[in-house]
């Protein structure tokens, strides 16, 4: 039982932080009708930063914060350097021209960095175990990082719904010269939805470090996840996108921690060993499947551009 | 008139004839490294060749291409694994089997359109790659070798590089036929009308489902063939294969030798592969007059030159080679 | 009307919190060119959108040669025999316009699983083809790419496109847009000339070619129809004059 609530646990905490990631992907594609496969960059960027200026300033929180600058000062100069003229134009050339992003960027950190990884390690305070009911603890680390997320979670919310910026952001979806003809400097707002859906990746890249990795190509894997989720959810929903990381979350964690027993039962013990780890890792994408069958827009597709 | 000998035609019977004569150059100068680079691109370009079919006349922005070169490899890994050395056995399977993934992938992906379209192919993509490392009989991450190349009986011995490598030009001269002549066909019309404007081909009267699904099961399927010459090739196979950046280097491929063309996929192919050889050698030669010492380091991130010259490419010379190689010819007849 | 071509009956269709089509009545007879007309916005392009099929209305019924084609997809109605030009030019802009009318005559002259032989020698598919170019007068432009078209000869394309499937009905929107009084004149005579072969719904704006062309007029404003009949009960019909026509006197109403 204790298993079962620490990994629903883990799953609400993977899926949250999975958010993170596929939100700015998807504020992006939604807003600037941008594909853009180098959103995994960002994420591992920000893990690269959070390493490096951690262990400079020999705080954990302080490395964090900067890093998060960092990235996002990048995502901002990316936009600013080559996004701008990607705008309009066929997806295949987003795919392909964000596809040599990721490859500069891979080896850029390899040059900066070494070919290696790197480590992040939580501080004492962070390395803790809170007692969260009777007899079941859990990492404080985890804790804190649900909480972020929700946190982070619910300012955008309330960010694109409730404020001015949020309206115009949404308004630049639909309008992009009516937003221009008001006299909103629509390329700033582009430059920092922009940096904004990097400074999202980064974060999760960086909160992810002292559990997960730091490594050259973490990107491209996980953004396989950011993507299922984006297609699940609907492109440009950014409740979607929290509905589907949090079913992506839970059972990629639950699947992979009990499926295997479950096959077990079902198929006896020596056909699940062949077969576990394979349909385990596949869980999520029959799901996808099985979804896409029912709604080929997603759950909650946005408006259709 | 210049009409027949325009720098296009020109450069595309080059290298073609180049092609065919590589071999005679290798026994001369005994460069094994280069039939051995050369037979890798001539596999590559027959997998160009299919994706660029969908995409360069389809529209399907397919990013899951990659995976058919895993299932037609692991097919003849497998098959090899168990005990079936024949190629008259193992091919057809890894064309069977490839066609049966696409006919599946297809089905469920071309509901979807755009950007759901590239991001679901990419995800099947990812799940046969995770099929592949989860078979720990057939070496999970670490792959599979293969103890001989396909048997032929006495047909042909592949073991041969240079009978391998005519087998494989062969087999890209005859994909480059096939395509050409769907492409002419009224299969290829439907093609070519559906990339340029899909909404009004439903307005005229075209089932176009039908006819997508069709092409992105012969592409999954040249593709396998691709895949299965792969794995004689390196007389390896491994779950990298399918990862979804290698999909992106097809594409690459595709889009570099110009979309849509006929040769524009072997052009792409022989670019990009001789990129990744001689970019390097280019960055040490820049570098070393300034830094001796780093010269050599410098041009192992050549990837970090690709990048941004894929993406300058994307923006400024869209049509690729093939599409400068048109420029160049149009501009010589109008003189 | 007992034996129309076209009737639609009572179709509805909202978008969010607007009506664009409301409730809307109308019977086209087999031989009559019938137009509709209305201010910007009356929602004349999703009433064509319905009846091909690119859209599919909320309530109500479409009925074509007496075939229920109401949940029919698009496809299949041009099988049938509706074919459509477009308002906002859609053609295949990167093929030769030869390759357009091709693509038109081969939706019809069955499947296309044919993998082989080279469709442009086609003979059943290039005759129909060069015919209809022909038709338009664009036989000459036939191997240019589409999109090194003026404008005009776009919607003479358009025109092409829809004759090409030897169809029924044409549903014509707009095909004067954005022509000049020269190439209007023009298209007027063509349709002209149509009038006796085929049934021709024309949702028109171009007043004098409305008033030169239609056996009867139907007046759509905010989706409904305000007015149904001859020209000459639309010029009367002091309704349509104020919603519509505004005070000025009608174009043609002097030539009576």
């Amino acid at each position: 039982m204790t298993l079962f609530i620490e990994q629903c646990l883990n799953g609400l905490q993977f899926g949250l932080l999975l958010f993170l990631l596929a939100a700015g992907l998807t504020l992006v594609f939604g807003i600037m009708d941008l594909v853009n496969l180098a959103h995994g960059s960002f994420y591992m960027l920000g893990a690269y930063f959070a390493a490096t200026f951690a262990a400079w300033t020999g705080s954990f929180v302080l490395g964090a914060v900067l890093a998060l600058g960092a990235t996002l000062f990048v995502g901002m100069a990316v936009e600013v350097i080559a996004m701008r003229r990607l705008y309009g134009r066929d997806h295949l050339d987003h795919v392909l021209g964000t596809f040599g992003l990721i490859l500069f960027f891979d080896e850029a950190v390899r040059l900066i960095w070494g070919p290696g990884g790197l480590s992040l390690p939580l501080p004492a305070w962070l390395n803790a175990s809170i007692e969260i009911l009777p007899g079941i603890h859990y990492s404080a680390y985890r804790l804190a990082l649900i909480v972020v997320t929700l946190a982070v979670a619910a300012f955008l919310y309330a960010m694109v719904m409730r404020t001015r910026i949020g309206m115009l952001i949404r308004a630049g979806a639909s309008n992009r010269e009516m937003v221009a003809a008001l006299g909103i400097n629509i390329k700033l707002l582009y430059t920092l939805v922009f940096g904004l859906g990097g400074a999202l990746a980064g974060l999760a890249g960086l909160m992810q470090a002292p559990i997960l990795t730091v490594q050259i190509g973490m990107g491209e894997n996980i953004l396989i996840l950011a993507f299922v989720i984006t297609v699940i959810g609907g492109i440009g929903s950014v409740r979607g996108s929290f509905v589907a990381a949090l079913l992506v979350g839970f059972i990629d964690t639950l699947g992979r921690a009990f499926f295997p027993q479950v096959l077990r039962e079902v198929l006896g013990a020596s056909a699940a060993s062949t077969a576990a780890p394979a349909l385990s890792s596949m869980l999520i994408y029959i799901m996808m499947a099985v979804i896409l069958v029912a709604k080929p827009q997603g759950l909650f597709p946005a408006n259709t551009k | 008139m210049s009409g027949v000998f325009t720098p296009r035609n020109i450069v595309t019977v080059a290298l073609l004839a180049g092609l065919t004569l590589l071999p005679l150059y290798v026994s001369l100068t005994d460069d094994r490294f280069l039939l051995t680079l050369f037979t890798r691109i001539v596999i590559l370009a027959i997998a160009a060749v299919s994706l660029n079919l969908i995409l360069g006349y389809g529209g399907m922005m397919s990013f899951g291409h990659a995976a058919y070169l895993g299932i037609g490899g692991y097919t003849v890994a497998i098959l090899a694994f168990e005990g079936v050395q024949s190629g008259f056995v193992q091919w057809p399977a890894a064309l069977a089997a490839s066609a049966v993934f696409a006919l599946v992938i297809g089905a469920l992906s071309l509901r979807t359109r755009g950007v759901y379209f590239i991001m679901i192919t990419l995800a099947f993509a990812q799940m046969a790659y995770y099929l592949a490392s989860g078979m720990a009989r057939y070496g999970s991450d670490d792959g599979l070798g293969l103890d001989n190349r396909s048997q032929f009986g006495g047909l042909i011995d592949l073991s041969n590089k240079t009978a391998f490598y005519y087998v494989c030009l062969f087999l890209l001269f005859g994909s480059i036929f096939l395509v050409w002549r769907l492409t002419i066909s009224r299969f290829g019309m439907v093609l070519r009308g559906t990339r340029s404007n899909e909404t009004r081909m439903l307005a005229i009267g075209f089932p176009v489902y039908r006819y997508k699904l069709a092409a992105f099961v012969i592409a999954g399927t040249l593709c396998g063939l691709s895949g299965a010459l792969i794995a004689n090739h390196t007389e390896f196979v491994s779950p990298a294969m399918m990862f979804w950046t290698r999909s992106g280097d097809l594409m690459v491929m595709v889009v570099l030798g110009g979309m849509g063309s006929l040769f524009g996929p072997l052009f792409g192919a022989v670019a990009l592969l001789f990129l990744e050889q001689f970019l390097p050698a280019a960055i040490h030669a820049v570098v070393q007059p300034f830094n001796p010492a780093g010269a050599v380091k410098a041009g192992e991130y050549w990837q970090i030159v690709l990048g941004p010259l894929l993406l300058l490419v994307v923006l400024f010379a869209r049509g690729g080679i093939d599409g400068l190689l048109r420029m160049l010819s149009s501009r010589e007849r109008h003189g | 009307m007992a034996d129309a071509l076209l009737q639609i009956d009572s179709l509805s269709k909202r978008f969010g919190g607007i009506l664009a089509s409301d409730s809307i009545k109308l019977d086209v007879a087999p031989g009559e060119l019938h137009a509709i007309i209305g201010p910007n916005g009356a929602g004349k392009t999703t009433l064509i959108a319905q009846l091909n099929g690119l859209l599919q209305p909320n309530s109500g019924k479409i009925i074509f040669g007496g075939q229920d084609i109401t949940s029919l997809p698009a496809y299949q109605r041009s099988l049938l025999g509706l074919a459509r030009s477009f308002q906002i030019t859609s053609l295949f802009l990167d093929l030769t316009v030869f390759d357009n009318v091709l693509l038109a005559v081969q939706a019809h002259a069955g499947h296309s699983f044919r993998f082989w032989r080279n469709a442009r020698r086609e003979p059943e598919l290039r005759e129909p083809a060069r015919k209809a170019l022909e038709r338009v007068g664009l036989l000459s432009r036939a191997d240019r790419q589409a999109s090194a078209l003026s404008h005009g000869e776009h919607r003479l394309l358009e025109l092409a496109m829809a004759l090409a499937g030897n169809p029924r009905m044409l549903l014509l929107d707009e095909p004067m847009a954005g022509l000049g009084p020269e190439e209007s004149a023009r298209m007027v005579t063509m349709l002209r000339a149509l009038k006796s072969e085929l049934t021709i719904l024309l949702v028109e704006h171009d007043m004098e070619a409305v008033f030169a062309l239609a056996d009867r007029i139907t007046v759509l404003v905010y989706g409904r129809v305000i007015a149904s009949g001859t020209p000459a009960d639309i010029r009367a019909n002091a309704q349509v004059r104020e919603a519509y026509l505004g005070e000025t006197e009608v174009a043609g109403a002097g030539h009576g």
